[in-house]
């Protein structure tokens, strides 16, 4: 407690103060800048979007979110005269351009598929990872260290390198571009970060309730099961949502072993183009759209982050 | 005490029954808890290094399943260590890892040091400093990518405003000098914030006795800050240096969207030298050779920050 209480005899003086706050304020002011700049192109127009000087006024349009969301063709303007009355703002966004809705576009399978795949792979590395950190945390396992070191030391492989072998394990056995291939692989990349994590957490719950439990007649699983897990929730909940954060994100892996039927969101944002080179406020869209949960998340998980990011070596 | 009750009882009642009672052993549930994990990583992370190992000493094709695999010896490595284009690509990786990881040092440090004066509002403030770097680095190096277009970009419209050069001038992403450094800014723009947090707890971490006997000696600020500040979050430095030089060198999807290596080959990186020769050139017995001499380099890295990571620990 004392640690994190101002210094009594050296606080900083008021100035000290004053100018360290103007510092870190103007930093993080800048350092959202992009962020910011993000989410206001999601808004633009396309002509908007690539005015110069850039605009930072402008007249907000959901066009992008539109773009985003569907396909387009080019048509003469006789036929989409021809065409009834547009049945919504895209559809009238998209006649005045000279074009019409070919239908939806790629973008919400996409997703899906990150949801899919980052909640699947999390579920599972979360299951492994605390069953693993409690036999880590409360048996004697025969050479833990190394085996710690071990599953740590997985997480240090450079991504492209696994992809080699592992694009020819999963083209061998049928699991290139599936769902599961990638829930198996994420899985195995966050489950490094799941044991070392919830075994600090679980270090931290007192032996003596399992020890109570099981004088009570719980068997060991039992006390497991109604004492420790309960007490873990919250370690628990921070180590899903820093899994959960790696799988969204994750981009390498994901490009190169899938490009279709089981692609994520990430690889598949760069590759949205309108007439002309790259659609920027449909991607935007995108980007917004995609950062969005992390964005909650973050705020959430600030208590943890720290641990998180150490793979549990620094804890406040 | 009850433990060698229940003891007792097993060793008294029959086989069966005996395991009713005690449940499965410890011993057994450690190693039911633990294999699950042991597996996973074993099949999707040692069978395939192990295979790559494999393919290393052979001229496999993966775009040509079907043709005859040579046993190639050391030849791959060999001609890896005499490569022109390997070398290249190590220099552009490490200039890379040093200059990210001096900025982000310094500037993460220089913050972390800032918020420590808590000033009012010091938690909001940090915790708009850390949204950066739990974003995805691909989607958000992505939109950079729009950010640096000359002219219209608004990275280049800012420094054309404060410098006065022609933003058409300013192509950051083109331009063989400055295409190094506009993925050294975004990968900054990142992960100083990591690196402030891990400097954050170091500080934090420094028992404030230590400085009231400072006070009490008379020791300058300056003195202070060289013999107990920077000395006691040393550690913490290191962690976050070697936890960002492990990434670095491993950095990939960043780097691929922002520039894919170019131009030319001014910004390509080691993952970016070894995706090209595997999935594009597709010489993957040559592309595995490569891949595990940087598995070896990392695991190099891995054991010094294990090490430095005891260090920190026992404190």
């Amino acid at each position: 407690m004392s640690l994190t209480t101002a210094h009594s005899v050296v606080a900083p003086s008021g100035t000290a103060k004053g100018i360290a706050g103007t510092i870190i304020v103007a930093y993080a002011l800048i350092s959202i800048v992009p962020l910011l700049w993000i989410f206001a192109t999601s808004f633009k127009t396309p002509p908007d979007s690539i005015a110069y000087p850039p605009k930072i006024v402008f007249q907000p349009s959901i066009e992008g979110y539109c773009n985003l969301f569907t396909t387009r063709t080019r048509q003469t303007p006789e036929y989409i005269n021809s065409l009834g009355p547009a049945t919504g703002f895209c559809d009238e966004t998209v006649r005045k351009r000279n074009m019409v809705i070919a239908g939806p576009s790629n973008f919400l399978p996409r997703f899906v598929n990150s949801l899919i795949i980052a909640f699947g792979s999390t579920f599972c590395a979360v299951f492994l990872g605390t069953l693993s950190a409690y036999g880590f945390s409360r048996f004697k396992v025969p050479l833990a260290d190394d085996l710690l070191f071990f599953i740590l030391s997985t997480r240090f492989m450079p991504p492209i390198a696994v992809a080699i072998p592992i694009y020819l394990m999963y083209r061998e056995l049928g699991l290139s571009d599936t769902a599961l291939g990638m829930i198996l692989l994420y899985t195995a990349v966050n489950v490094s970060l799941a044991v070392w994590l919830l075994k600090g957490f679980i270090d931290e719950i007192p032996r003596e309730y399992e020890e109570a439990a099981m004088i009570d007649g719980y068997t060991r699983l039992q006390a497991f099961w109604r004492t420790v897990l309960p007490q873990a929730t919250t370690g628990i909940a921070a180590t899903a949502i820093f899994c959960l954060i790696f799988a969204w994100n994750e981009y390498a892996f994901a490009a190169l072993l899938t490009s279709g039927t089981a692609q994520t969101a990430p690889p598949f944002i760069p590759t949205i183009i309108g007439e002309g080179g790259q659609d920027w406020p449909a991607v935007a869209a995108g980007t917004t759209i995609f950062l969005v949960p992390i964005l909650v998340f973050t705020i959430l998980l600030r208590k943890q982050l720290l641990r998180g990011i150490t793979f549990g070596a620094v804890r406040k | 005490m009850l433990n060698r009750t229940a003891d007792s009882v097993a060793r008294a009642t029959p086989e069966p029954l005996a395991r009713k009672v005690r449940g499965i052993s410890d011993k057994g549930l450690a190693w039911l808890f633990i294999s699950p994990t042991i597996l996973l990583l074993l099949a999707i992370n040692i069978f395939p290094l192990f295979w790559a190992i494999y393919l290393s000493f052979t001229n496999f094709r993966a775009n040509r399943p079907n043709e005859v695999v040579k046993n190639l010896g050391f030849a791959n490595y060999q001609r890896i260590l005499g490569d022109q284009d390997i070398w290249i690509a190590m220099q552009t990786t490490a200039h890379f890892v040093f200059w990210t990881i001096l900025l982000q040092t310094l500037i993460g440090f220089t913050l972390a040091w800032l918020i420590d004066r808590k000033f009012r509002g010091h938690a909001f403030w940090t915790t708009i400093i850390l949204v950066p770097m739990m974003l995805s680095p691909a989607v958000v190096g992505n939109f950079w990518r729009f950010l640096y277009e000359p002219q219209i970009g608004l990275f280049a419209y800012a420094i054309s405003f404060v410098t006065r050069i022609p933003p058409t001038d300013i192509q950051m992403l083109s331009n063989v000098e400055l295409a190094p450094w506009s993925i050294i800014i975004v990968d900054t723009w990142m992960w100083t914030p990591y690196v402030m947090l891990i400097c954050l707890a170091g500080l934090r971490s420094i028992p404030e006795y230590i400085y009231e006997a400072a006070e009490v000696d008379r020791a300058s600020n300056w003195r202070q800050f060289w013999s107990i500040t920077l000395p006691m979050a040393l550690p913490f430095i290191m962690l976050a240096v070697l936890f960002r030089g492990i990434e670095n060198f491993k950095m990939f999807d960043m780097v691929n969207l922002l520039t894919g290596g170019g131009p030319g080959s001014t910004t390509e990186v080691a993952s970016i030298t070894l995706k090209r020769q595997a999935f594009e050139s597709w010489r993957t017995g040559y592309s595995s050779a490569f891949a595990i001499i940087l598995f070896v380099a990392v695991f190099g890295l891995a054991n010094i920050y294990v090490k430095a990571l005891n260090k920190v620990k026992q404190r």
